[in-house]
């Protein structure tokens, strides 16, 4: 099989096993909302404008604290069962896997970042105006989702496979997402007409962490055979 | 411990050669004379004033910190490369990263130390101070990761991966936080006047921090090498030991 | 308040460096018990 045919059927597998157990649905999403009402909390909403001008940060702060979840989970899928072991001696190759469960994870990211914007719109007055801005949001969202699913994909990968690594995730993780958070969060604003930039501002960063997750993606399914194969 | 002991020549100056040794005496005698420039040689500046003394330490450190991270990525290539695939290559990453993450640490308080004297406050979001302390904690993980355990060259493919996405992030996270950093302030670094002395110690000081480098990198690498030799001789041990036992049950 | 900073910073840029020095001795010291003269190729 190529390496598509590996990444696709891996990919539908992983979307399948979520549909059934609905624990996106169930579990990470309500925890997002959840996160982002405690951010609310937080800012003192009475007294000022600063969640308004904050909500677009909030939005991928809450997207990165669930993608720690999300991976624990993606991998955990595998891990029950030696099924990781099983993939790997039937031969499946290391790339397709990557690629398939980036997919499969950047779906899901999807789902969630749309929740989240609309989260963010009702509990931060935020609102994304024109067409313009609403695809300068989506093609944010679909950029960021997987460069954050590469990454994650390529860090849980490491982190599967033995006791006491799930704690580890988050301290590798999180310092390397400082790009994808900074350029989603700035793009975000632009489309929200928040932060002061303008649209081609906006775009500029959408570059970047898009330039990031070519990064992700393609150094990802080089390096995944060698963090698995141990 | 019951066994006997080797002679003591073996025990006193396990990791030291001749090299090492001279090495050593020249560090500690350039570290002494820094010590001398930076605190009584040279003159307060006229803006920081005495202030600036903190530099003399602070440049070196950073330096050094720098230097033992790019040693990290260049021994994980070694390691990573298969002709030159070695353990050694893996320890040196290791030593290296190990020396660079306290220097970096070192360097962020006394950085904070000289920013409280010149700009009034311990941290401003300048994309250098940024990224040095997101080097700190990528190179925390990746310490944590030579720490998870398993065999030897388990230890060393994986924290080389790690190592090789930290050179690619780093540029990265410098220029977005750069960029981020520029819509928001203004750089706000003093400048003072440097004069020929003051350049000469911080000069002196990285000169000083490169000897030092040198002598703790080849003294935690031979230590780490012992620490590899110990746990292969358990193994090894513990092996001979369960096959033992397997055949006393079976007779 | 300068003096008592820049004495810190000096104090802990040699002390951390001693520190290190002296804990890397120490695990040498012990390790050279357990590891034969033949597994140090540098002596």
């Amino acid at each position: 099989m190529s390496v598509w045919a590996v990444a696709r059927r891996i990919a539908a597998k992983d979307l399948r096993i979520e549909a059934r157990s609905r624990v996106l649905v169930n579990q990470v999403l309500p925890f997002s909302g959840v996160v982002m009402v405690l951010f609310a909390f937080a800012l003192d909403k009475a007294s000022s404008d600063i969640p308004r001008q904050v909500a677009p940060g909030l939005v991928w702060l809450a997207t990165v604290f669930s993608l720690l979840v999300m991976i624990q989970r993606v991998f955990a899928v595998e891990r029950d069962d030696g099924a990781l072991d099983a993939l790997r001696v039937a031969g499946v190759t290391p790339a397709g896997l990557f690629l398939g469960k980036t997919i499969g994870l950047a779906v899901q990211l999807l789902a969630l970042d749309l929740v989240l914007v609309v989260l963010a719109v009702i509990l931060f007055d935020t609102a994304v105006a024109g067409l313009a801005a609403a695809g300068l949001l989506a093609v944010t969202v679909v950029v960021a989702g997987t460069a954050l699913a590469g990454v994650g994909t390529l860090y849980g990968g490491l982190a599967a496979g033995a006791k006491g690594r799930d704690t580890l995730l988050p301290l590798l993780m999180l310092p390397v997402v400082v790009p994808v958070l900074i350029g989603a969060t700035r793009s975000t604003e632009a489309a929200f007409g928040t932060g002061g930039i303008g649209m081609t501002e906006g775009w500029a960063w959408v570059a970047l962490v898009g330039a990031f997750a070519a990064l992700a993606v393609g150094g990802g399914a080089l390096a995944f055979g060698a963090l698995l194969e141990e | 411990m019951g066994r006997a002991m080797p002679a003591p020549s073996t025990t006193r100056n396990v990791t030291g050669t001749r090299f090492t040794r001279g090495l050593g005496i020249a560090t500690l005698a350039s570290i002494g004379l820094l010590a001398v420039l930076g605190l009584v040689v040279t003159p307060a500046d006229a803006v920081q004033r005495n202030g600036v003394r903190i530099m003399y330490v602070h440049v070196p450190s950073v330096w050094l910190a720098y230097l033992a991270f790019v040693v990290t990525g260049v021994a994980s290539a070694a390691y990573l490369w298969p002709r030159t695939r070695s353990l050694t290559w893996d320890r040196i990453a290791g030593a290296s990263a190990e020396i660079g993450v306290l220097y970096v640490a070192i360097t962020l308080v006394t950085g904070s130390l000289w920013g409280r004297l010149s700009w009034g406050r311990y941290w401003v979001w300048d994309a250098r101070l940024t990224t040095t302390a997101l080097l700190f904690v990528t190179y925390l993980g990746y310490l944590a990761v030579r720490g998870l355990g398993g065999t030897h060259p388990q230890r060393a493919r994986r924290s080389a991966l790690v190592a090789m996405f930290a050179v690619v992030e780093i540029p990265l996270v410098h220029f977005s936080v750069q960029r981020w950093n520029t819509l928001h302030q203004e750089e706000s670094i003093a400048k003072g006047e440097i004069n020929g002395l003051m350049l000469f110690a911080i000069f002196w000081g990285v000169v000083a921090f490169t000897l030092l480098y040198v002598w703790l990198l080849l003294h935690r690498q031979r230590v780490m090498a012992m620490e590899d030799a110990v746990e292969d001789r358990g193994l090894d041990r513990a092996l001979v030991e369960r096959r033992a036992e397997a055949l006393v049950g079976r007779t | 308040m300068t003096t008592t900073f820049v004495v810190l910073s000096y104090l802990l840029t040699f002390g951390g460096t001693a520190a290190l020095v002296a804990a890397m001795v120490h695990r040498g010291r012990r390790l050279a018990r357990q590891v034969p003269p033949e597994d140090r190729p540098w002596t």
